[in-house]
């Protein structure tokens, strides 16, 4: 604000940005405290979808909270999934045959690229462009109807199993990832020229809400929001879990923190999956997909665990507290989107109205995985 | 005693007036039906193929949804104009469409300053527009009120600036003068017209974009933004106050597109040479309405402040150089 | 100056490129599949809700474990068994289904050691009546459709 501005009387306005808004996705909440289109408060109430996943985790017995996982954040619903066996996998002490981890990582690398593909057509929708999302909701088709064949379901898959996964795939989808390899690599510089390099696109991102890496430290985000701030922050590679030291990715960071930098992380992002997918499909081992002898009624010795995976969205943690009995006594989810939203409020100010919904875009919330 | 030349011309006028709206509500409705159809080729599906054979009666179940509705006033509205708005909004661009010569004998009125009534007219809606949105009592259209006039001021400037070179070469204001002047084909068009200024095409050019920008078209639906202001001006309109918003909004564009096609295309005139009638002027004027779908289908939308800086900083002075060296080649050549 | 007739030139250059690749698509067939005229195969695995598979005779294969009941995390199965004179297994008596809590886990059909459970490839459950959702298994096939 200039002098001159500020000797006139000025008026403050609250706009309630949400719950129903074409731009929350969601039933999430801005009180936007405003001066004209300019953010000077922004704060997001949140809550509305609250449905105590918590607490579920530790009233019902370990296997049969599986299928909860899958509905924390259902876009990615793979990693909650991954994260929460992996988490019981560690304090049961159950040892997982080699060819269910190859699975793993395949479903949920698939996984990663139909979520990045839903958020490339959703921030677009954010920006006002429509025809993107159509482009890649059908491309996105392609990863479900490939998992459907597999799982069973096109969103809540609940696949992962304690000691492995339920089904184990056939050559069909084998040649199917293969398939869905080779036409998103052909369909990538398209994206590239339909959407990187259109200048509405670019003036729209390009030095638009720059989040530095300091504040990403200081709020916990993780994900493609901290690589976009130039970060390395990536638990496959810091703190490596299933089979992935096995392949030879990397890791995509771009230091310019604005709008631009998260899209081209997950724009690459896409691209390094499909390189893991390609490996782990020419590395896959035969064998069992379940662990022998794994009791149908888990009992876990006292302990305490923490597991970590990186999730489409950022890391997401599970913590478990057992004290013996078949019932968790403590379930901690660690939600990627919850930290990346709590950004909002410090980065947002003094921003613009569309600026700070593309950040808000930027930041790739699914809203139940933050009220849980 | 009245004359009797005066009530025929009475009556041909009423019978134009009527036959107008008609032709403002039709192409409201089909270019609404194109809005849904074309965006379904670019997007790999169908669109709407339920009502009527492929879909084409689709904007009369439209039509009588919204007719049907009923149209809510808040609290706290300034009901007078509130309901004032959508009629502003709506007269100009059917009187704007009076003016337009559609062939050489289908015209409501061929006033020698047509071109000055299109665009006195034309800036009417912007005040629709802006009440409309500021009577709502609602914050999301109080925003889009604000945004709609610096909008348009900064649009009318280089839209303008075309024009009057325009006007500088064909040493005219009537429409019908203007198309006359083009005649034969399409190298007579003002848009290749590159002894009065090289930069024809560019002027074109210019005033495509500036016509999107003053009918509010995306990339430039800086007061409809949906994912921003949920739906602008119009959020609390319900029912056919918002019909005639967006009745409004496809005049707007038949306005801007035909004004295009008289200026710069040769209005009715075939690219050939051959048969000029009123079937060249429509086909032109549709082949334009489809580039402005397709615009909009392409591209994400601008931000407020890079569509002001384009107008300042690149339209208006390219305009500005437009008109200067257009004035320079006529002191010259002329 | 150089930079900003570049960018200016970079910029229409992109936009074309945008329009180009929108009108090039409209030549592509639709991707789309109109639904109710045209509908996908289902795969093998679909997990809709469950169903009980008939044996040679016509009488479900279910002894009456409670297998199922017991796995399922949001307790929509009830049922009863008992057992027949004379017969060498449990027989069922009551299975009902309450779709209204169902997650479609498929955790049931997995704890079932008789493959006595499975999923069915029925998906057009739209009902207004809530009653409809508590579904009786044991109704012969077609009857528990809601309309």
């Amino acid at each position: 604000m200039t002098q001159g501005t500020q000797s006139i009387h000025r008026e403050t306005f609250v706009l309630n940005l949400g719950p129903q808004h074409p731009a929350t996705h969601g039933v999430l909440r801005i009180k936007l405290t405003m001066d004209g289109e300019y953010i000077e408060d922004a704060e997001p109430v949140i809550g509305y979808g609250h449905r105590m996943q918590e607490k579920m985790g530790e009233n019902r017995s370990y296997a049969k909270y599986l299928p909860n996982t899958a509905r924390l954040d259902y876009v990615a619903a793979m990693f909650n999934t991954h994260g929460y066996v992996c988490a019981v996998e560690r304090l049961a002490g159950i040892a997982v045959p080699e060819r269910a981890e190859f699975i793993r990582v395949i479903t949920a690398e698939l996984n990663r690229v139909a979520s990045h593909l839903l958020w490339v057509g959703a921030f677009l929708v954010d920006l006002g462009g429509f025809t993107p999302l159509l482009y890649t909701f059908d491309d996105r088709e392609q990863i479900l109807d490939l998992l459907e064949a597999t799982t069973g379901a096109r969103l809540t898959f609940c696949y992962y199993r304690f000691g492995g996964v339920c089904n184990d795939i056939d050559d069909d989808f084998v040649a199917g990832t293969r398939k869905f390899i080779a036409h998103l690599r052909s369909r990538m510089p398209m994206y590239h020229a339909f959407i990187t390099k259109n200048i509405i696109f670019r003036k729209r991102c390009e030095e638009i809400a720059v989040i530095s890496a300091e504040t990403c430290r200081k709020f916990g985000a993780t994900g493609p929001v901290i690589r976009g701030s130039g970060v390395a922050y990536d638990v496959r590679k810091l703190e490596p879990y299933s089979v992935y030291p096995r392949f030879n990715f990397n890791v995509p960071v771009y230091p310019e923190g604005d709008c631009m930098a998260r899209y081209r992380v997950r724009m690459d992002e896409i691209e390094e999956s499909l390189r893991i997918l390609e490996q782990a499909l020419d590395q896959l081992p035969g064998g069992p997909v379940m662990a022998e002898k794994v009791p149908r009624i888990l009992k876990p010795a006292k302990g305490d665990c923490y597991f970590n995976v990186e999730s489409a969205r950022g890391t997401f943690g599970v913590r478990l507290v057992s004290d013996g009995t078949d019932k968790a006594y403590r379930l901690k989810l660690r939600s990627p989107c919850f930290s990346n939203l709590s950004l909002f409020q410090e980065c947002s100010r003094g921003l613009l109205l569309p600026d700070a919904l593309a950040l808000l875009g930027s930041l790739d919330l699914v809203i139940p995985d933050i009220d849980r | 005693m009245i004359p009797q030349e005066i009530i025929w011309e009475v009556v041909r006028l009423t019978l134009y007036v009527v036959g107008l709206i008609a032709f403002a509500a039709f192409n409201a409705a089909y270019l609404s039906l194109a809005e849904r159809k074309v965006p379904a080729l670019f997007q790999l599906r169908y669109g709407p193929k339920e009502v009527g054979p492929y879909g084409l009666l689709q904007p009369v179940a439209d039509g009588l949804k919204l007719m049907s509705k009923q149209l809510l006033v808040q609290d706290g509205t300034d009901v007078f104009l509130f309901k004032l708005a959508p009629v502003m909004v709506i007269v100009p661009a059917v009187m704007c469409l009076a003016v337009i010569p559609f062939s050489e004998t289908v015209s409501a009125r061929n006033i020698s300053l047509g071109l000055l009534a299109v665009f006195s007219f034309s800036s009417v809606h912007v005040l629709g527009t802006m009440l409309g949105g500021w009577a709502s009592y609602n914050k999301y259209a109080s925003i889009a009120a604000a945004r709609v006039v610096a909008q348009n001021i900064a649009y009318e400037i280089p839209l303008l600036l075309v024009v009057v070179a325009l006007v500088m070469a064909t040493h005219t204001c009537n429409l019908h003068e203007i198309v006359d002047q083009q005649a034969g084909a399409f190298w007579h068009w003002n848009v290749f017209r590159f002894q009065v200024s090289p930069l024809m095409p560019v002027s074109f050019l210019l005033f495509f974009i500036c016509m999107l920008a003053e009918a509010n078209r995306a990339p430039f639906d800086m007061y409809e933004a949906e994912s921003e202001l949920v739906a602008g001006a119009f959020t609390e309109y319900s029912g056919m106050g918002f019909g005639l918003f967006f009745i409004a909004e496809y005049a707007n564009i038949v306005v801007g597109c035909s004004m295009a096609t008289v200026l710069f295309l040769g209005g009715w005139h075939c690219p050939f040479g051959l048969l000029p009638g009123l079937h060249w002027f429509l086909i032109k004027l549709y082949v334009l309405c489809f580039c402005v779908i397709w615009v909009r289908w392409s591209f994400p939308r601008t931000q407020f402040y890079t569509l002001l800086n384009l107008s300042w900083k690149l339209l208006i002075p390219l305009a500005f150089i437009n008109l200067v060296l257009t004035a320079v080649m006529l002191k010259i050549f002329g | 100056m150089w930079n900003y007739l570049k960018e200016i030139w970079l910029g229409t250059y992109s936009l074309m490129v945008g329009m180009w690749i929108t009108l090039r698509l409209t030549f592509h067939r639709p991707v789309t599949v109109q639904y109710p005229y045209q509908t996908l195969k289902l795969p093998a695995r679909f997990r809709g809700h469950v169903q009980l598979p008939l044996d040679a005779n016509g009488k479900p294969k279910c002894v009456a474990c409670m297998a199922c009941a017991r796995a399922c995390p949001s307790n929509c199965i009830t049922m009863e068994g008992h057992k027949p004179e004379g017969a060498t297994r449990r027989e069922l008596s009551k299975y009902t289904l309450d779709f209204t809590t169902c997650s479609l886990c498929g955790l049931c059909v997995e704890s079932c050691n008789f493959d006595a459970l499975e999923f069915s490839k029925d998906y057009n459950l739209a009902s207004l009546d809530k009653g409809d959702y508590v579904m009786d298994l044991l109704k012969p096939a077609g009857k528990e459709q809601p309309k």
